[in-house]
Protein backbone atom coordinates (compact mmCIF):
# COMPACT_ATOMS: atom_id res chain seq x y z
CA UNK A 1 0.00 0.00 0.00
CA UNK A 2 2.75 2.30 0.91
CA UNK A 3 3.87 2.24 -3.48
CA UNK A 4 5.90 5.56 -4.60
CA UNK A 5 2.55 6.32 -5.97
CA UNK A 6 -0.64 5.27 -3.72
CA UNK A 7 -1.44 9.50 -4.18
CA UNK A 8 -1.71 9.45 -7.90
CA UNK A 9 -5.70 9.31 -8.87
CA UNK A 10 -4.73 5.57 -9.96
CA UNK A 11 -3.65 4.79 -6.33
CA UNK A 12 -6.89 6.12 -4.69
CA UNK A 13 -9.04 4.50 -7.50
CA UNK A 14 -7.32 1.10 -6.23
CA UNK A 15 -6.86 1.86 -2.76
CA UNK A 16 -11.12 2.58 -2.89
CA UNK A 17 -11.75 -0.45 -4.71
CA UNK A 18 -9.84 -2.88 -2.38
CA UNK A 19 -11.70 -0.99 0.56
CA UNK A 20 -15.18 -1.78 -1.29
CA UNK A 21 -13.84 -5.36 -1.96
CA UNK A 22 -13.25 -6.43 1.47
CA UNK A 23 -16.47 -4.91 3.30
CA UNK A 24 -18.32 -6.32 0.77
CA UNK A 25 -17.10 -9.67 1.21
CA UNK A 26 -16.91 -9.34 5.06
CA UNK A 27 -20.44 -8.55 5.27
CA UNK A 28 -21.10 -11.74 2.72
CA UNK A 29 -18.55 -13.62 4.98
CA UNK A 30 -20.79 -12.84 7.95
CA UNK A 31 -24.35 -13.26 6.42
CA UNK A 32 -22.43 -16.87 5.25
CA UNK A 33 -21.58 -17.36 9.10
CA UNK A 34 -24.91 -16.61 10.60
CA UNK A 35 -26.50 -18.80 7.89
CA UNK A 36 -23.92 -21.62 8.90
CA UNK A 37 -24.83 -21.05 12.65
CA UNK A 38 -26.97 -24.38 13.37
CA UNK A 39 -24.15 -26.25 13.66
CA UNK A 40 -23.69 -24.75 17.08
CA UNK A 41 -27.21 -25.49 18.08
CA UNK A 42 -26.75 -29.15 16.77
CA UNK A 43 -23.26 -29.63 18.57
CA UNK A 44 -22.98 -27.23 21.45
CA UNK A 45 -19.56 -29.02 22.24
CA UNK A 46 -18.13 -26.86 19.61
CA UNK A 47 -18.64 -23.92 21.11
CA UNK A 48 -18.21 -24.60 24.70
CA UNK A 49 -14.93 -25.32 23.66
CA UNK A 50 -14.13 -21.85 22.14
CA UNK A 51 -15.90 -20.41 25.23
CA UNK A 52 -13.28 -21.74 27.35
CA UNK A 53 -10.60 -20.91 25.01
CA UNK A 54 -11.80 -16.99 24.43
CA UNK A 55 -14.34 -16.48 28.28
CA UNK A 56 -12.65 -18.58 30.55
CA UNK A 57 -9.21 -17.86 30.14
CA UNK A 58 -9.44 -14.36 29.65
CA UNK A 59 -11.02 -13.83 33.29
CA UNK A 60 -7.95 -13.59 35.41
CA UNK A 61 -7.19 -10.82 33.15
CA UNK A 62 -10.39 -9.56 32.81
CA UNK A 63 -11.09 -9.04 37.13
CA UNK A 64 -7.58 -7.73 37.72
CA UNK A 65 -8.11 -5.33 35.20
CA UNK A 66 -11.84 -4.35 36.30
CA UNK A 67 -10.37 -4.51 40.37
CA UNK A 68 -7.92 -1.39 39.90
CA UNK A 69 -9.82 0.42 37.33
CA UNK A 70 -12.27 0.28 40.11
CA UNK A 71 -9.69 1.38 42.74
CA UNK A 72 -8.11 4.28 40.70
CA UNK A 73 -12.12 5.27 39.84
CA UNK A 74 -12.33 5.14 43.51
CA UNK A 75 -9.50 7.19 44.49
CA UNK A 76 -9.47 9.82 41.61
CA UNK A 77 -13.42 10.69 42.61
CA UNK A 78 -12.97 10.80 46.15
CA UNK A 79 -9.97 13.42 45.44
CA UNK A 80 -12.30 15.64 43.32
CA UNK A 81 -15.50 15.06 45.04
CA UNK A 82 -13.75 15.99 48.49
CA UNK A 83 -13.17 19.33 46.97
CA UNK A 84 -17.24 19.78 47.00
CA UNK A 85 -17.71 18.41 50.44
CA UNK A 86 -19.74 15.17 48.74
CA UNK A 87 -17.81 12.09 49.13
CA UNK A 88 -20.67 9.82 49.87
CA UNK A 89 -21.55 10.27 45.92
CA UNK A 90 -18.56 8.55 45.40
CA UNK A 91 -20.52 5.32 45.25
CA UNK A 92 -22.80 6.52 42.55
CA UNK A 93 -19.74 8.09 39.96
CA UNK A 94 -17.91 4.78 40.35
CA UNK A 95 -20.71 2.63 39.49
CA UNK A 96 -22.68 4.67 36.67
CA UNK A 97 -19.64 5.30 35.62
CA UNK A 98 -18.18 1.34 35.38
CA UNK A 99 -21.64 0.21 34.52
CA UNK A 100 -22.38 2.67 30.80
CA UNK A 101 -18.86 3.42 29.66
CA UNK A 102 -15.67 1.42 31.61
CA UNK A 103 -16.95 -1.78 32.00
CA UNK A 104 -18.23 -2.53 28.22
CA UNK A 105 -15.36 -0.73 26.60
CA UNK A 106 -12.57 -1.84 28.74
CA UNK A 107 -13.82 -5.15 28.75
CA UNK A 108 -14.03 -5.14 24.60
CA UNK A 109 -10.60 -3.93 24.48
CA UNK A 110 -9.11 -6.38 26.30
CA UNK A 111 -11.20 -9.27 25.00
CA UNK A 112 -9.95 -7.94 21.91
CA UNK A 113 -6.63 -7.91 21.91
CA UNK A 114 -6.69 -11.13 24.76
CA UNK A 115 -9.07 -13.19 22.59
CA UNK A 116 -9.94 -11.93 19.33
CA UNK A 117 -6.06 -11.55 18.23
CA UNK A 118 -5.79 -15.41 19.08
CA UNK A 119 -9.18 -16.16 17.13
CA UNK A 120 -7.60 -14.59 14.18
CA UNK A 121 -4.42 -16.43 14.48
CA UNK A 122 -5.76 -19.50 14.94
CA UNK A 123 -7.48 -19.17 11.45
CA UNK A 124 -5.43 -17.73 9.70
CA UNK A 125 -2.67 -20.62 10.04
CA UNK A 126 -5.31 -22.80 9.38
CA UNK A 127 -5.58 -21.71 5.98
CA UNK A 128 -2.01 -20.85 5.75
CA UNK A 129 -1.60 -24.38 6.74
CA UNK A 130 -4.12 -25.64 4.01
CA UNK A 131 -6.15 -27.06 7.14
CA UNK A 132 -9.57 -25.45 6.02
CA UNK A 133 -8.54 -26.62 2.13
CA UNK A 134 -8.22 -30.17 3.79
CA UNK A 135 -11.61 -29.64 5.46
CA UNK A 136 -13.03 -28.43 2.75
CA UNK A 137 -12.08 -32.00 0.45
CA UNK A 138 -13.34 -34.18 3.20
CA UNK A 139 -16.86 -31.81 3.05
CA UNK A 140 -16.73 -30.39 6.10
CA UNK A 141 -18.00 -26.88 5.69
CA UNK A 142 -15.01 -24.74 7.28
CA UNK A 143 -17.39 -21.87 7.69
CA UNK A 144 -19.67 -24.14 9.81
CA UNK A 145 -17.03 -25.93 12.06
CA UNK A 146 -14.57 -23.40 12.85
CA UNK A 147 -15.61 -20.00 11.99
CA UNK A 148 -19.39 -19.87 13.30
CA UNK A 149 -18.23 -21.92 16.62
CA UNK A 150 -15.34 -19.25 17.51
CA UNK A 151 -17.60 -16.28 15.96
CA UNK A 152 -20.51 -17.19 18.85
CA UNK A 153 -18.27 -17.90 21.76
CA UNK A 154 -16.96 -14.11 21.37
CA UNK A 155 -20.38 -13.25 21.48
CA UNK A 156 -21.48 -15.27 24.46
CA UNK A 157 -18.48 -14.45 26.37
CA UNK A 158 -18.43 -10.37 26.00
CA UNK A 159 -21.72 -10.01 27.79
CA UNK A 160 -20.08 -12.23 30.78
CA UNK A 161 -17.12 -10.95 31.23
CA UNK A 162 -18.71 -7.44 31.20
CA UNK A 163 -20.58 -8.09 34.09
CA UNK A 164 -17.97 -9.54 36.18
CA UNK A 165 -15.24 -6.91 35.28
CA UNK A 166 -18.39 -4.14 36.63
CA UNK A 167 -19.24 -5.93 39.68
CA UNK A 168 -15.14 -6.70 40.30
CA UNK A 169 -14.81 -2.77 39.50
CA UNK A 170 -17.48 -1.52 41.89
CA UNK A 171 -15.73 -3.85 44.49
CA UNK A 172 -12.66 -1.81 43.65
CA UNK A 173 -14.07 0.96 44.18
CA UNK A 174 -15.37 0.28 47.17
CA UNK A 175 -12.13 -1.16 48.74
CA UNK A 176 -10.22 2.03 48.33
CA UNK A 177 -13.42 4.79 48.85
CA UNK A 178 -15.01 2.68 51.88
CA UNK A 179 -11.82 0.45 53.32
CA UNK A 180 -9.25 2.84 52.45
CA UNK A 181 -10.20 6.31 52.46
CA UNK A 182 -13.58 6.28 54.93
CA UNK A 183 -16.16 7.21 52.95
CA UNK A 184 -19.59 6.19 55.04
CA UNK A 185 -20.68 2.68 53.94
CA UNK A 186 -24.11 3.17 54.08
CA UNK A 187 -24.56 5.97 51.53
CA UNK A 188 -21.70 4.42 49.11
CA UNK A 189 -24.58 1.98 48.37
CA UNK A 190 -27.45 2.92 49.30
CA UNK A 191 -26.70 6.18 46.80
CA UNK A 192 -25.76 4.20 44.22
CA UNK A 193 -28.88 2.26 44.62
CA UNK A 194 -31.10 5.38 44.41
CA UNK A 195 -29.29 6.62 41.18
CA UNK A 196 -28.60 3.31 39.18
CA UNK A 197 -31.23 2.10 37.60
CA UNK A 198 -31.46 -1.30 36.39
CA UNK A 199 -33.18 -0.72 32.89
CA UNK A 200 -31.39 2.15 31.88
CA UNK A 201 -28.12 1.77 33.51
CA UNK A 202 -27.19 -1.96 33.93
CA UNK A 203 -29.66 -3.73 30.68
CA UNK A 204 -27.75 -0.28 28.12
CA UNK A 205 -24.43 -1.12 29.73
CA UNK A 206 -24.73 -4.98 28.27
CA UNK A 207 -26.89 -4.78 25.37
CA UNK A 208 -23.70 -2.67 24.42
CA UNK A 209 -21.00 -5.17 25.60
CA UNK A 210 -23.37 -7.54 23.62
CA UNK A 211 -22.84 -5.38 20.65
CA UNK A 212 -19.36 -5.18 21.37
CA UNK A 213 -18.94 -8.94 21.24
CA UNK A 214 -20.44 -9.46 17.58
CA UNK A 215 -18.29 -6.58 16.08
CA UNK A 216 -15.12 -7.97 18.31
CA UNK A 217 -15.84 -11.28 16.72
CA UNK A 218 -17.10 -10.58 13.10
CA UNK A 219 -13.64 -8.55 12.77
CA UNK A 220 -11.87 -11.43 14.09
CA UNK A 221 -12.88 -14.81 12.19
CA UNK A 222 -12.91 -12.16 9.37
CA UNK A 223 -9.64 -11.06 9.55
CA UNK A 224 -8.50 -14.56 9.94
CA UNK A 225 -10.10 -16.09 7.06
CA UNK A 226 -9.34 -13.29 4.88
CA UNK A 227 -5.53 -13.49 5.85
CA UNK A 228 -2.88 -14.27 3.11
CA UNK A 229 -1.81 -17.66 3.96
CA UNK A 230 1.85 -16.41 4.52
CA UNK A 231 3.72 -16.50 8.14
CA UNK A 232 3.68 -12.05 6.85
CA UNK A 233 -0.15 -12.16 6.05
CA UNK A 234 -1.28 -14.03 9.66
CA UNK A 235 0.56 -11.63 11.67
CA UNK A 236 -0.55 -8.54 9.75
CA UNK A 237 -4.02 -9.94 10.01
CA UNK A 238 -3.41 -10.41 13.47
CA UNK A 239 -2.42 -6.31 13.86
CA UNK A 240 -5.55 -5.70 11.81
CA UNK A 241 -7.82 -7.19 14.12
CA UNK A 242 -6.42 -5.36 17.40
CA UNK A 243 -6.76 -2.05 15.82
CA UNK A 244 -10.00 -2.21 14.22
CA UNK A 245 -12.13 -3.82 16.44
CA UNK A 246 -10.34 -0.75 19.37
CA UNK A 247 -11.39 1.85 16.93
CA UNK A 248 -15.14 -0.04 15.81
CA UNK A 249 -15.13 -0.63 20.11
CA UNK A 250 -15.00 3.14 20.14
CA UNK A 251 -16.61 4.37 17.11
CA UNK A 252 -19.86 2.15 18.20
CA UNK A 253 -19.37 3.21 21.89
CA UNK A 254 -19.79 6.77 20.67
CA UNK A 255 -23.59 5.93 18.70
CA UNK A 256 -24.87 3.53 21.37
CA UNK A 257 -24.28 6.47 24.31
CA UNK A 258 -25.95 8.94 22.09
CA UNK A 259 -28.63 6.42 21.30
CA UNK A 260 -29.52 4.96 24.87
CA UNK A 261 -28.47 7.85 27.29
CA UNK A 262 -30.11 10.61 25.15
CA UNK A 263 -32.23 11.47 27.89
CA UNK A 264 -30.15 12.07 30.88
CA UNK B 1 -6.98 -31.05 28.56
CA UNK B 2 -10.05 -33.39 29.20
CA UNK B 3 -13.32 -32.65 27.29
CA UNK B 4 -14.95 -33.44 30.96
CA UNK B 5 -12.94 -31.05 32.75
CA UNK B 6 -13.28 -28.05 30.10
CA UNK B 7 -17.19 -28.09 30.26
CA UNK B 8 -17.04 -27.66 33.98
CA UNK B 9 -14.95 -24.77 33.69
CA UNK B 10 -17.14 -23.01 31.16
CA UNK B 11 -19.98 -23.66 33.50
CA UNK B 12 -18.43 -21.95 36.48
CA UNK B 13 -17.81 -19.08 33.77
CA UNK B 14 -20.98 -18.75 32.82
CA UNK B 15 -22.48 -18.57 36.55
CA UNK B 16 -19.73 -16.56 37.53
CA UNK B 17 -21.09 -14.05 34.89
CA UNK B 18 -24.93 -14.37 36.04
CA UNK B 19 -23.53 -14.13 39.76
CA UNK B 20 -22.04 -10.91 38.38
CA UNK B 21 -25.41 -9.84 36.37
CA UNK B 22 -27.52 -10.50 39.95
CA UNK B 23 -25.10 -8.58 41.93
CA UNK B 24 -25.37 -5.79 39.86
CA UNK B 25 -29.30 -5.61 39.29
CA UNK B 26 -29.72 -5.73 43.14
CA UNK B 27 -26.93 -4.83 45.25
CA UNK B 28 -25.96 -2.15 42.86
CA UNK B 29 -28.98 -1.28 40.57
CA UNK B 30 -32.82 -0.67 41.77
CA UNK B 31 -34.04 -3.87 40.38
CA UNK B 32 -34.92 -5.11 44.34
CA UNK B 33 -36.58 -2.51 44.71
CA UNK B 34 -39.12 -3.41 41.92
CA UNK B 35 -39.31 -7.22 42.86
CA UNK B 36 -39.83 -5.79 46.74
CA UNK B 37 -42.47 -2.94 45.49
CA UNK B 38 -45.35 -5.30 45.58
CA UNK B 39 -48.81 -3.30 45.22
CA UNK B 40 -49.22 0.38 44.64
CA UNK B 41 -51.77 2.88 44.52
CA UNK B 42 -51.66 6.32 42.72
CA UNK B 43 -52.19 9.68 44.18
CA UNK B 44 -51.84 12.92 42.40
CA UNK B 45 -50.70 16.47 43.47
CA UNK B 46 -50.37 19.81 42.00
CA UNK B 47 -47.61 21.83 43.08
CA UNK B 48 -46.91 25.39 41.89
CA UNK B 49 -43.64 24.92 41.19
CA UNK B 50 -41.55 21.67 41.35
CA UNK B 51 -37.88 23.26 41.21
CA UNK B 52 -35.96 20.11 40.05
CA UNK B 53 -38.04 16.85 40.72
CA UNK B 54 -37.92 14.66 38.53
CA UNK B 55 -40.11 11.14 38.03
CA UNK B 56 -38.53 8.01 39.44
CA UNK B 57 -37.93 10.41 42.84
CA UNK B 58 -38.71 8.99 45.82
CA UNK B 59 -41.46 10.03 48.46
CA UNK B 60 -41.02 10.04 51.95
CA UNK B 61 -43.08 10.54 55.02
CA UNK B 62 -41.22 10.87 58.47
CA UNK B 63 -37.65 10.05 56.09
CA UNK B 64 -38.64 6.99 54.92
CA UNK B 65 -39.46 5.94 51.64
CA UNK B 66 -43.09 5.41 51.24
CA UNK B 67 -43.23 5.42 46.59
CA UNK B 68 -41.84 7.03 44.07
CA UNK B 69 -42.95 10.09 41.64
CA UNK B 70 -44.21 8.37 38.28
CA UNK B 71 -44.91 11.07 36.08
CA UNK B 72 -45.11 14.47 35.71
CA UNK B 73 -47.19 16.54 34.20
CA UNK B 74 -48.44 20.32 33.11
CA UNK B 75 -52.05 21.39 34.06
CA UNK B 76 -52.54 24.25 31.46
CA UNK B 77 -55.66 25.74 33.12
CA UNK B 78 -54.39 26.06 36.93
CA UNK B 79 -50.92 26.87 35.22
CA UNK B 80 -49.55 23.99 38.28
CA UNK B 81 -47.29 20.96 38.11
CA UNK B 82 -49.63 18.05 38.13
CA UNK B 83 -47.42 15.26 40.15
CA UNK B 84 -48.64 11.88 40.41
CA UNK B 85 -47.22 9.29 43.16
CA UNK B 86 -47.10 5.62 43.21
CA UNK B 87 -47.11 4.85 46.81
CA UNK B 88 -47.38 1.13 48.55
CA UNK B 89 -50.28 -0.59 48.94
CA UNK B 90 -49.30 -0.95 52.82
CA UNK B 91 -49.10 2.43 53.49
CA UNK B 92 -52.62 3.34 52.37
CA UNK B 93 -53.27 5.36 55.51
CA UNK B 94 -52.43 8.50 55.36
CA UNK B 95 -55.17 11.17 55.88
CA UNK B 96 -57.00 13.09 53.78
CA UNK B 97 -55.34 16.28 54.77
CA UNK B 98 -51.83 15.37 54.47
CA UNK B 99 -49.28 17.97 53.73
CA UNK B 100 -46.98 17.26 50.24
CA UNK B 101 -43.94 19.64 49.72
CA UNK B 102 -40.92 19.06 48.36
CA UNK B 103 -37.39 19.05 49.64
CA UNK B 104 -34.15 19.02 48.88
CA UNK B 105 -32.29 15.94 50.70
CA UNK B 106 -28.81 17.82 51.20
CA UNK B 107 -27.60 21.33 49.53
CA UNK B 108 -27.18 20.06 46.17
CA UNK B 109 -28.95 16.73 46.36
CA UNK B 110 -31.60 15.32 44.98
CA UNK B 111 -35.34 16.39 45.45
CA UNK B 112 -38.23 14.71 46.76
CA UNK B 113 -41.69 14.81 47.99
CA UNK B 114 -42.56 14.64 51.24
CA UNK B 115 -45.87 13.75 52.92
CA UNK B 116 -46.58 15.42 56.44
CA UNK B 117 -49.71 13.26 57.67
CA UNK B 118 -52.70 15.64 59.27
CA UNK B 119 -55.62 14.40 61.69
CA UNK B 120 -58.62 13.94 58.99
CA UNK B 121 -60.19 10.98 60.24
CA UNK B 122 -60.58 9.86 56.50
CA UNK B 123 -57.56 8.51 54.48
CA UNK B 124 -56.62 9.50 50.88
CA UNK B 125 -57.77 6.01 48.77
CA UNK B 126 -56.54 5.50 45.38
CA UNK B 127 -56.87 7.73 42.42
CA UNK B 128 -57.17 10.60 44.95
CA UNK B 129 -55.69 14.31 44.76
CA UNK B 130 -53.51 15.41 47.56
CA UNK B 131 -55.20 19.21 48.62
CA UNK B 132 -52.53 20.49 50.97
CA UNK B 133 -49.24 21.46 48.82
CA UNK B 134 -45.97 23.72 49.35
CA UNK B 135 -43.88 24.60 45.98
CA UNK B 136 -40.52 23.54 45.90
CA UNK B 137 -37.68 26.49 47.47
CA UNK B 138 -36.02 27.64 44.51
CA UNK B 139 -32.72 29.02 45.36
CA UNK B 140 -32.71 31.73 43.04
CA UNK B 141 -36.01 33.13 44.57
CA UNK B 142 -34.89 32.62 47.92
CA UNK B 143 -31.45 34.99 47.04
CA UNK B 144 -34.04 37.70 45.91
CA UNK B 145 -35.63 37.68 48.69
CA UNK B 146 -32.76 38.12 50.96
CA UNK B 147 -31.22 40.61 49.03
CA UNK B 148 -34.71 43.04 49.48
CA UNK B 149 -34.81 42.65 52.49
CA UNK B 150 -31.33 43.22 53.31
CA UNK B 151 -32.12 46.41 51.15
CA UNK B 152 -33.76 47.84 53.45
CA UNK B 153 -31.28 47.52 56.58
CA UNK B 154 -28.72 50.53 57.09
CA UNK B 155 -25.68 49.50 55.45
CA UNK B 156 -23.14 47.43 57.50
CA UNK B 157 -20.31 49.23 59.08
Amino acid sequence: MIDKGWLTVGGIGRWAIDTFLRLGFAARFLGLTLLNSGVCLRRPRLVVREVYFSGVLSLVIILVSGLFVGMVLGLQGYQTLKTYGSESALGVLVALSLLRELGPVITALLFASRAGSAVTAEIGLMKATEQLRAMEMMAVDPIARVVAPRFWAGVISTPLLTAMFTAMGIYGGYLVGVVLLGVDEGSFWSQMQNSVDFREDVVNGLLKSLAFGFAISWIAVFEGYDAPPTAEGVSGATTRTVVTSALTILFLDYILTSLMFRGL
Amino acid sequence: MERSSLDVWVGIFVVGGMVALLILALKVGNAGDLLRAGPTYTLTASFENIGGLKPKAPVRSAGVVVGRVVTIDYDPETFNAVVTLSIAKRFDRFPKDTFASIYTSGLLGEQYVGLAPGGDEKVLANGDRISKTQKAVVLEDLIGQFMTSRAGEPAAK
